[in-house]
């Protein structure tokens, strides 16, 4: 089951879980309008969106016309291939070497952390990393880094609190050229994406890797916090128009939030999730999995 | 596509509007609007199907029918809903009969406790408290620190025992807070899951050593459907007194602010709207909701006006929009004014109808604020009266002077010109109450 296994648990006891919830449904043997109004509910409370919840009703709708559906193994069968099928509208990055790895997002989602396990990935497949320490902002950012450095063993670029993010970039990327490393990830600070000029401080992090490393393959990745509501569309959206993102690191699974919000995000912005973090530890990230991912869902 | 509640509702009752009366449909209408609306602010499902039962049980019948504008009666039901969800008055924070007063923080990895933390001392301390802040998060890397930083930023001492068990740190805190004449702590605790029993245990363990005045949720405003789980378990373990709500700086329509509510019944009490120490807002209900439904937070805007603006100062300034001596010297002060009340992007999005226009920080950066500032200080006396002298060479001087081009100088004095015309519009009507 991998990473929904260990989270299972925690799901079963949430009173609202949605198979407990489409049983009752069930049981009441109504396919009318309140019927599909009640499944709508269902994947709202995991955060999927009013629009993209309405898009899967309809479609359900037409099938169980043309099917008569009926029993409800057909109908979970039904949600989960229409959900995977939505998810897997955007495609996913391969991880080319060398490669540039910017991680972008607004604050508190867990992009230091998720740097260390990301590094902790790498080097288990026996690829060099050094890491950007660019959130210069936060007090004691860098030092939070360079434990996970430490604990993944890999190398740490790091400048002075308050210094020129794109001159930490510039450093580690010069180092990574002349080292010959195979992977730089450059840790940003965490910025609401409605700050303009905050936005074009990362619009220049993203211009110093282009300019001065453009043999490599650069990634931006956005890290988004299950937790969030519709707000992450936003996110993504705005983040989006600044770096033109590749993909999404969804972290904080392992709570009782689904983040259903990714569907939206791979359906309508072509915006794919490429990896998704379970915990704390430093092998507590894996490659998203799309029917994985809504088998936890549902 | 809306963007926001306050639009959504808008338009729905823009619509309404247009019908005159009401029927019982079209109210049902309506309310799946508003449903919607609230869903798609991230309101909990539950909440937000029994706040339109609630509504709705209210809306249909005599009272709207009776009523010569049906659209302010539904406003003003949605509204009256809105607040009695939110709580009714604003909470103050508790202070202990015998000092020192204890505060305990609690919350989610990153719902952003150790900044609250410093944005909480700073507040006290600026209400002549001698907070001591306690480093209970011994888990996330650097955590001690952040706290350390915060607390050097704030100037207020940090009590940290290094990575022992917080919850003797924390006892250790509240005797060393006497001994030294402290008033008040605040414990930041580390960020964990509702989930994680063993985590969730230790901070029953602090809770029942230093029995806290205050337990206060930390709550990251842009949070989902999962905000009831969370709130509400958080509450049935510790019994939280309050909850402060992080990150109101985004664009976020908030929803979970409800939510949490409804689950919790605890007051929210204070939001967080910046990442600046002094970012620390006190949290009113009636506003807040006033605000969801589009109609400003217009006793927030006044109250601000009023802390940056002098009476005397706003007088002047009256004066000369009667005598029409509008100066680009008053445009400076403008900016001034501006700065103090908390950038022009929280302002306008304070004012009623401003909710309508999509507002984003870009439009209204304050480096350009800055830029603008630059270009009139680099003016002499009299082109800051009279602006009509200034021609081309004189354009030019301005334009090096401040580091900008002939352009934005023109951009610059247009815009004055712009200001200018619409204040006297209001030359006759009442005071500006921003100015």
């Amino acid at each position: 089951m991998g990473i929904f296994g260990k989270i299972f648990g925690a799901l079963k006891k949430t009173k609202d879980n949605l198979s407990s919830r489409l049983s009752a449904l069930f049981s009441k043997n109504k396919l009318g309008d309140e019927f599909y109004d009640e499944l709508e509910e269902i994947l709202i409370s995991a955060d999927i969106s009013v629009t993209t919840a309405e898009e899967i009703i309809d479609q359900i709708r037409a099938e169980a016309k043309a099917e008569k559906l009926k029993d409800k193994e057909f109908v979970v069968d039904l949600l989960k291939d229409v959900i995977e099928d939505l998810l897997l509208e955007a495609e996913q990055p391969d991880i080319e070497t060398p490669a540039v790895i910017m991680l972008v997002g607004v604050n508190g989602v867990g992009k230091t952390t998720t740097i260390g396990k990301l590094a902790n990935y790498f080097v288990r497949q026996k690829k060099s990393v050094t890491l950007a320490a660019a959130d210069t902002f936060r007090a004691a950012a860098a030092d939070q880094l360079s434990v996970w450095a430490d604990r993944a063993k890999v190398r740490i670029v790091r400048h002075e609190e308050g210094s020129d993010p794109s001159a930490v970039v510039f450093d580690a990327v010069s180092s990574a050229k002349a080292k010959k490393t195979d992977i730089v990830i450059v840790d940003t600070a965490g910025r609401l994406h409605v700050k303009a000029n905050l936005m074009e401080e990362l619009k220049k992090m993203n211009r110093v890797v282009a300019r001065d490393y453009p043999e490599a393959h650069f990634y931006k990745l956005l890290v988004l916090d299950a937790t969030t509501g519709q707000n992450a569309l936003s996110q993504a959206k705005i983040f989006n128009e600044a770096v033109d993102l590749d993909g999404v690191v969804l972290t904080k699974l392992d709570g009782t939030a689904k983040g259903g919000f990714v569907v939206s995000l791979c359906a309508e912005l072509k915006i794919p999730v490429v990896f998704v973090g379970t915990g704390e530890k430093l092998e507590d990230l894996e490659l998203f999995d799309a029917e994985e991912f809504t088998e936890g869902i549902i | 596509m809306f963007s926001s509640l306050s639009e959504r509702l808008n338009h729905i009752f823009s619509k309404l509007t247009k019908h005159g009366k009401l029927t019982e449909l079209e109210i049902k209408g309506a309310m799946r609007e508003v449903r919607i609306a609230l869903l798609e602010a991230d309101v909990n499902i539950f909440v937000a199907k029994k706040f339109i039962a609630d509504v709705s049980e209210k809306a249909v019948g005599q009272e709207i029918l009776k009523s010569l504008n049906p659209t302010q009666q539904v406003i003003k039901i949605v509204n009256e809903e809105l607040c009695a969800l939110m709580g009714s008055s604003n909470a103050k924070l508790e202070v202990a009969d015998k000092p020192p007063t204890i505060i305990m923080m609690c919350g989610l990895q990153g719902a952003g406790k150790t900044t609250l933390c410093g944005k909480l001392a700073m507040l006290l301390k600026k209400q002549g408290k001698k907070p001591l802040l306690v480093a209970g998060d011994v888990y996330r890397p650097a955590a001690i620190n952040q706290l350390q930083v915060v607390g050097g930023k704030a100037g207020v001492p940090v009590f940290e025992k290094g990575t022992q068990n917080p919850v003797k740190t924390a006892k250790q805190a509240i005797e060393h807070a006497r001994s030294m004449g402290l008033d008040t702590v605040i414990i930041d605790t580390a960020g964990r899951l509702h989930i994680d029993d063993a985590l969730m245990q230790e901070l029953e363990n602090i809770k029942t050593e230093v029995n806290p005045n205050e337990i206060l949720l930390t709550v990251d405003s842009m949070t989902g459907q999962d905000a009831v789980n969370v709130a509400e378990t958080f509450n049935k373990r510790l019994d939280v007194t309050g909850v402060i709500l992080t990150k109101l700086d985004g664009d976020t329509r908030g929803g979970a602010c409800l939510s949490i509510k409804a689950v919790t019944g605890k007051p929210i009490k204070f939001i967080g709207v910046g990442e600046k120490l002094t970012d620390l807002e006190p949290f009113y209900p009636d506003r807040m909701a006033s605000r969801i439904l589009g109609m400003g937070d217009v006793l927030s805007l006044i109250e601000k006006a009023q802390e940056a603006v002098s009476e005397e100062q706003a007088k002047k300034l009256e004066k000369k929009l009667r005598d029409a001596s509008f100066t680009l010297e008053d445009y400076l002060d403008q900016f001034e004014s501006l700065k103090k009340m908390g950038g022009i992007a929280q302002v306008m999005g304070m004012m009623p109808g401003m909710g309508k226009l999509r507002i984003k920080e870009s439009d209204f950066d304050e480096s350009k604020i800055e830029k603008l500032k630059a270009m009139i200080l680099s003016m002499t006396k009299k082109e800051r009266e009279k602006p009509e002298i200034i021609n081309s060479s004189r354009k030019k001087r301005i334009a090096a002077g401040s580091g900008t081009t002939v352009q934005d100088v023109n951009q610059l004095l247009r815009q004055f010109e712009q200001t200018k015309q619409m204040m006297k519009q209001f030359k006759n009507g009442k005071r500006l109450p921003f100015m």
